[in-house]
């Protein structure tokens, strides 16, 4: 099963690329000992969202499909964290109220994915139904401001958003500060690692037979929808993920974090990085945070800017991702001193040259 | 009795022109280039912003509203050439870079004007039928929505642009192997469109807040309206606007505004399910 760490799908392999992988883990690991708590706090923010970048990664750079509806699972299972973790009481619950809410995001991309999978959309007009859809939850979601929009003794709030909620919690002891980060950087390794085996797997090598040629794959005998809804489903439930943990980190949400300019974020993310490979989303997502959140601090509007102008630049001069492309010199510089096996880079250039058609 | 009757004609008419107004510009650059233009509610954000600044600075409304759609069309022919214009052979790619420049405009507009510029006022005017008023304007608005409908009839079927622009349409290729300039086409036609979406924020400029993200108000309404009207001006968007209209009306009137939005978008979402290419390919295949 571990074999599946490595394959064709994703790049990086062999003791260089985890070693590498382990010494960051390791940093990772210790940076709490070294870091003040606020910084700690600000690292577990990053992260939070890494989960959304990594589900759009699987759903447009291994399953061809753009979904523009990350925020809306987002927002689907943040509200739905906040709404569960009120009504079922704080403590051990709130573990509860995380895998409940990302389940109900997964049933909500399950059904919107049914209906424009089996209907036969795609390309564009995936990102724009999913868009409206996200879109539609903003708007409803701001005019809740009155006190007949509640479930429960949950308010919904309007336009200000929903809070008193409890963050996650093991009994008495609140998942916070360091506790979160480390839990964070758990969750983070699994679904990475898992992702990595997903797409190296029997499905994931249908899913990117889909990607490339959904006839082809349907005349080898399978049935694509079932595997585009599963990726969707997936890629939307770590969207899911995402909303709660970040519902649960600042015991607040807004319809601002579905709506515009949110949607558009993730996109940014994947896009530079390099939608066709997860460890560029990986880094690519968390150093774009960084700059974003390092800039944010001045002028907002300005960071939304430079966001705006990366996703322009990225389309124009690398449609590859720049991470991607900057990893790619780097392996390349590497290799020309110790030379590749031909094998690994004739599936390499069969799978850019695929991806340009 | 004629009162109750009118007044429900009064609601569908001012949906239906929402509707045309918003996703006419979209549909004709999605109809001839397969693009989805991302960057369109900043375009009526446009018309709306230079229509409102000429009004303040005496401009009667009627030619300020006439002047912000031309500006927003040249505007449009200065994108498709700069960035458009490289993305026809990439679809998808064209979404994110008319996105990545609908966050620059929204963003750079937010830093540069703020959030709120002086309104101009919804023009007074307004008429009576049986216990009912009614406000004339909004039936001005119908009035534009059909004449652009007219419009887009008149210069797609009966023009000499419009005979070359539907053969590019069908099969550029072939289109300009027989000396058809397609590039000119596509620029003209994305021009058309950006300037249609002005039309559209110049026409609603008075009867609205004026803040850098108004787009968004009319970006749902324009992506669904497209999406089951397909790739035919006439015979889709057109169509899709009296069916969305009628749905949206009946819930506008029974539950309210986001309830309508909502049934709309519930509606769309079930039609592409039974109909993934737009009422238009019904339409089309009817017709032949």
């Amino acid at each position: 099963m571990f074999k599946l760490l490595e394959g064709p799908q994703t790049l990086g392999r062999g003791k260089i690329f985890w070693s590498c992988f382990l010494a960051v883990l390791a940093g990772a690991l210790t940076y709490p000992l070294f870091a003040d708590s606020y910084d700690v706090g600000n690292f577990a923010y990053f992260l939070i969202w890494i989960f959304m970048a990594l589900g759009l990664c699987l759903m447009w750079g291994y399953g061809g499909m753009l979904s523009f509806g990350q925020t809306l699972f987002f927002g689907i299972a943040g509200y739905g964290y906040g709404v569960l973790a009120i009504n079922m009481g704080g403590g051990t619950a709130t573990i509860a109220a995380l895998a409940l809410s990302v389940v109900l995001a997964m049933v909500a991309a399950g059904i919107l994915g049914y209906f424009m999978i089996w209907g036969g959309i795609n390309g564009i007009f995936f990102g724009i139904v999913t868009l409206s859809a996200t879109l539609v939850l903003a708007f409803f979601l701001g005019q809740t401001a009155g006190p007949e929009w509640h479930i429960g003794p949950a308010r919904l709030n309007g336009f200000n958003g929903m809070k008193g909620m409890d963050p996650l919690a093991v009994g008495d002891f609140y998942i916070e500060g360091s506790a979160l980060y480390y839990v964070m950087i758990a969750l983070i390794v699994i679904v990475y690692l898992a992702l990595r085996m997903l797409v190296n797997s029997g499905i994931g090598n249908v899913i990117v037979a889909t990607r490339e040629n959904p006839q082809r794959a349907e005349m080898l005998g399978y049935d694509v929808r079932k595997y585009q809804l599963l990726t969707f489903v997936i890629g939307s439930g770590l969207a899911g993920l995402s909303g709660a943990l970040y519902t649960s980190w600042g015991q607040f949400i807004t319809p601002s974090s579905i709506g515009l300019p949110a949607a558009a974020m993730p996109i940014v993310w994947v896009a530079f990085s390099g939608r066709s490979d997860l460890t560029a989303t990986l880094v690519g997502s968390f150093l774009l945070l960084f700059g974003f959140q390092t800039i944010t601090v001045y002028s907002q509007q300005a960071a939304l800017v430079l966001m705006g102008a990366l996703l322009l630049a990225t389309v124009m001069l690398a449609p590859q991702g720049f991470v991607l492309g900057i990893g790619k010199l780097a392996a390349d510089w590497w290799s020309g001193r110790r030379p590749r096996d031909d094998g690994a880079v004739m599936a390499e250039a069969g799978r850019l040259q695929s991806e340009e058609s | 009795m004629s009162a109750e009757v009118f007044s429900v004609f009064y609601q569908f008419a001012d949906v239906f022109a929402f509707l045309i107004l918003s996703a006419a510009g979209l549909a004709i650059v999605f109809g001839m280039m397969g693009v989805i233009n991302m960057a369109h509610g900043e375009f009526i954000m446009c018309g709306a912003y230079v229509t409102v600044g000429l009004v303040n600075l005496g401009v009667p409304l009627a030619i300020a509203q006439i002047l912000a759609a031309l500006t927003a069309g040249l505007i449009g022919v200065a994108v498709e050439f700069l960035i458009v214009r490289r993305f026809y052979k990439r679809p998808l790619d064209s979404l994110l870079a008319t996105w990545g420049l609908s966050l620059i405009v929204t963003q750079s507009m937010l830093l540069i004007v703020g959030s709120a510029v002086r309104g101009i006022g919804t023009p007074e005017g307004s008429f009576a039928i049986g216990g009912y008023t009614f406000s004339t304007y909004r039936l001005v608005l119908f009035g534009c929505a059909v004449a652009v409908l007219g419009g887009l009839y008149i210069v797609f079927m009966k023009t000499r642009f419009g005979v070359i622009a539907r053969a590019t349409m069908q099969n550029a290729a072939m289109a300009k192997a027989l000396g058809a300039r397609t590039g000119r086409i596509y620029s003209i036609s994305f021009g058309i469109g950006t300037g249609l979406a002005g039309l559209c924020g110049a026409l609603y400029a008075p009867t609205m807040t004026l803040i850098p993200t108004m787009g968004a108000t009319f970006v749902v309404e324009s992506f669904v309206t497209v999406v089951i009207g397909g790739a035919n001006v006439l015979l889709g968007t057109a169509p899709a606007a009296v069916f969305l209209a009628i749905i949206r009306m009946a819930l506008n009137a029974s539950y309210g505004q986001i309830i309508g939005q909502i049934g709309m978008l519930v509606a769309v979402i079930l039609i592409i399910r039974v109909l993934p290419e737009g009422l238009s390919s019904v339409l089309v295949r009817r017709g032949r």
